[in-house]
């Protein structure tokens, strides 16, 4: 007990009596309170550098102001954030950060979401007293692939110096010359090209490291932002989707201590929201007529996917659940094979690049929800036919019906074998390979695009939010984030007339399906479908959307992976 | 409460009219007395279209983009779309490596259906880009004509040299 209360200290900030860590700084101190102390260059997750100065607070019995963020707290301390003396401290150093920061706001594409600006407003006096001309330096200066430097506007805190070497672990770039000519650089020849590059551009208080693919795309008061999970592996980091107009324009990380800290990797804020603005989209079902594809309702899609279905026998049926459906999706799926069509063979197709992986975020599976279709048995030992087994059965003619939950089988059937396929029932967000061979097509609708819930691969069950809207929503009924346009924008406005596809989710049509076939499924919603796998799955026993909230919840019995608690 | 508000009050003349005044004679007079005054005084209305009024430098007509040494001064940053109380502007900015500036409007729309002339996307222009012509004759016969591109709103600072002045003397 003693050593207990030895590692503990009372200190006063802000005439509040806190008891806390004795290792703690007091700007940790503070903000593990609810009280904010402004800060530029300390970030929680990397090392204390105090170069900014705008944390200064004042402690009684110092002569000067301190910095809160590398000053330790000790017994019986008594600190000020708000006292004359500070606010006098923190305007001067505002000050000195403004002389030669340029007034770029207007074309800034940090402006809106700037510490800078916001401090500004906040801790400054409004007007500037200095009169020679700023300091110029290079504007454009293409730090790496995805990364664009402007010089001008660094205010040197070397947040993503820090990062680069403390996080990414590629010491990439660093400070050259002195004085006011400092600039942010990497080494002669050498790029800013980690995986984890773009997290500079978050954690930069300023608007000098933007993003090259988002740059000049939109204001950030233009967008949404909605919470949500990243589909490009099994981490399953959590993010913002941003959204104007019906289409995805960026994504960031958004904080989840348990899973990807602030963090996210360049490849899956980049690439995960290319499938969804895909001009290859299927925007309307489709079945095949003789030779062609030919466009048709959904009513008669339906029709025409429970007739054929019914018309084989429940041996000649293979199934194929899918590791990007979401777990509603899965589990309606095998219920649906199960019950319904009374099909005993399933199983889904991994994506697994192995070496393809790091010890920071990235994972080899490639795909935001094997775990999850492992937990709902699409790949369970007592499937009658797995993988193989179904991929022998069409090839010697015993299975003749493939329903499919994903979109591309190309990386494992050849299209030989889907030709030899009697009838091929698939979902898919775009048109590919296997859609060809298909002679019912549901244009699904993508992870963007619904509600529900991905499985990590440590057993991490986390929601996903629509942040654009398929033509059957309604983003103000819906509960969609909405931005200002999306707010007033009516028919009439061009902005407001972002392409909206037809496309829906899996456990819509797998319900219609079930209830044309004489099985009665009532889900009126997604969280329907939940509630019921729940009750049915022991291993998401007690959990509901509410529960799991923005930040997930574990899987009974699932085992904190190392990495997490070593953070 | 009082009911003051609802209670009937008597009407009050102050005295009858007499039958002279009943007539209404003297009130044509006094009337017809005006109509010939006017008609011998110059005339007042303008003969528009045929005649066209220019308004003050003051006057807020329709909203256009200021084009200097041939490019619009416009960076597209958007400020003029987000004061707009009405929604009428729409911009879509993007990269730019010939000119002198970053960036410029790709595409630049104001819908003059939303548009209610406030002038706040002037006031809102960190580069007085956008300015408030003089123009006010706007006519289209459906949406689409009503919603106005660069083509339509670029002017010269040479068409628009009052205005630029009236601004440099009002700020």
């Amino acid at each position: 007990m003693n050593s207990k209360t030895e590692s503990k200290v009372n200190i006063t900030i802000d005439s509040m009596q806190l008891n806390v860590d004795s290792k703690m700084t007091i700007i940790q101190a503070a903000r593990a309170n609810g009280i904010s102390v402004p800060h530029f260059c300390w970030h929680p997750e990397l090392s204390v550098a105090g170069n900014c100065r705008i944390c200064l607070v004042e402690v009684e019995k110092l002569p000067k102001l301190v910095i809160a963020c590398a000053t330790q707290v000790s017994e019986g301390m008594v600190v000020h954030t708000r006292s004359p003396k500070v606010i006098n401290g923190r305007e001067a150093v505002m000050e000195f950060l403004l002389i030669n920061h340029p007034l770029d706001c207007p074309i800034c594409d940090e402006a809106g979401e700037c510490k800078l600006q916001d401090y500004a407003y906040k801790h400054s006096v409004g007007f500037s007293r200095f009169d020679e001309d700023k300091v110029h330096k290079p504007k454009r200066h293409a730090l790496g692939p995805n990364v664009m430097l402007d010089m001008e506007r660094c205010i040197m805190c070397s947040r993503c110096v820090r990062f680069c070497e403390e996080i990414a672990g590629e010491p990439q770039l660093t400070f050259a010359n002195r004085g006011d000519h400092v600039i942010l650089t990497t080494a002669p020849g050498e790029e800013l090209d980690n995986p984890y590059a773009m997290n500079t551009i978050d954690i930069c208080p300023v608007g000098a490291l933007t993003s090259r693919d988002f740059r000049f795309k939109a204001r950030v008061w233009e967008m949404s932002a909605t919470e949500t999970i990243c589909p490009g592996c099994s981490r399953g980091c959590n993010m913002h989707s941003w959204a104007r107009n019906n289409e995805i324009l960026r994504n960031t990380p958004r904080q989840n201590p348990e899973v990807n800290s602030y963090w996210m990797c360049d490849h899956g804020r980049l690439s995960t929201f290319g499938e969804v603005n895909s001009p290859e989209r299927i925007v309307t079902p489709l079945i095949r007529k003789g030779e062609d594809l030919v466009e048709v309702g959904w009513d008669e899609a339906i029709a025409a996917a429970a007739s054929g279905l019914k018309s084989f026998r429940r041996s000649e049926i293979a199934a194929l659940g899918s590791p990007f459906a979401t777990n509603e999706e899965n589990y309606l799926f095998r219920k649906f094979v199960q019950e319904v069509l009374g099909a005993k063979s399933m199983d889904y197709i991994s994506r697994v690049r192995e070496g393809d992986e790091d010890d920071i975020l990235v994972r080899a599976d490639k795909t935001p929800n094997s775990r999850g279709a492992d937990e709902l048995g699409i790949r369970a030992e007592e499937n009658e036919r797995r993988l193989q087994g179904i991929m022998e059965g069409i090839r010697q003619g015993t299975i003749k019906v493939l329903y499919s939950l994903d979109g591309d089988l190309g990386s494992v059937f050849e299209t030989e074998l889907l030709d030899k396929l009697e009838l091929l029932v698939i979902h898919s967000p775009v048109r590919n390979g296997t859609t060809a061979a298909a002679d019912i097509v549901f244009p699904l609708a993508t992870y963007a695009e619904k509600n529900g819930t991905f499985t990590t691969f440590d057993g991490r069950v986390q929601r996903i939010r629509p942040s654009v809207a398929v033509l059957e929503a309604d983003r103000a009924l819906d509960g969609f984030s909405m931005s200002r346009l999306d707010k007033f924008g009516t028919q009439f406005d061009r902005w407001a007339k972002g392409q909206r596809r037809d496309a829906r989710p899996a456990w819509k049509v797998i319900t219609a399906l079930a209830n044309l076939m004489g099985k009665k499924y009532r889900y009126p919603t997604v969280e329907d479908v939940f509630n019921q796998m729940v009750q049915s799955t022991p291993s998401f026993k007690g959990m509901t959307y509410a529960k799991i909230g923005s930040k997930g919840l574990r899987l009974e019995g699932s085992v904190v992976p190392a990495t997490v608690e070593a953070r | 409460m009082t009911t003051n508000g609802q209670q009937k009050r008597p009407q009050i003349r102050k005295k009858d009219l007499s039958l002279w005044q009943l007539s209404y004679i003297p009130e044509i007079i006094k009337g017809m007395f005006l109509t010939f005054k006017q008609i011998l005084r110059p005339k007042f209305t303008r003969q528009y279209p045929e005649e066209h009024w220019t308004p003050p430098s003051s006057y807020r007509g329709r909203p256009v983009l200021v084009e200097e040494d041939g490019v619009e001064r416009c960076v597209a940053c958007g400020l003029c779309a987000r004061v707009c109380p009405a929604l009428a502007i729409e911009v879509q900015a993007s990269e730019t490596e010939e000119l002198a500036k970053e960036r410029y409007p790709e595409r630049f729309e104001i819908n003059m259906l939303r548009c209610i002339f406030c002038g706040f996307c002037e006031e809102a222009c960190p580069e007085e880009a956008i300015v408030m012509s003089n123009e006010y004759e706007l006519v289209f016969s459906n949406q689409e004509d009503a919603i106005f591109g660069k083509e339509k709103l670029l002017m010269t600072t040479e068409q628009l040299k009052e205005r630029l002045e009236f601004l440099k003397e009002s700020r």
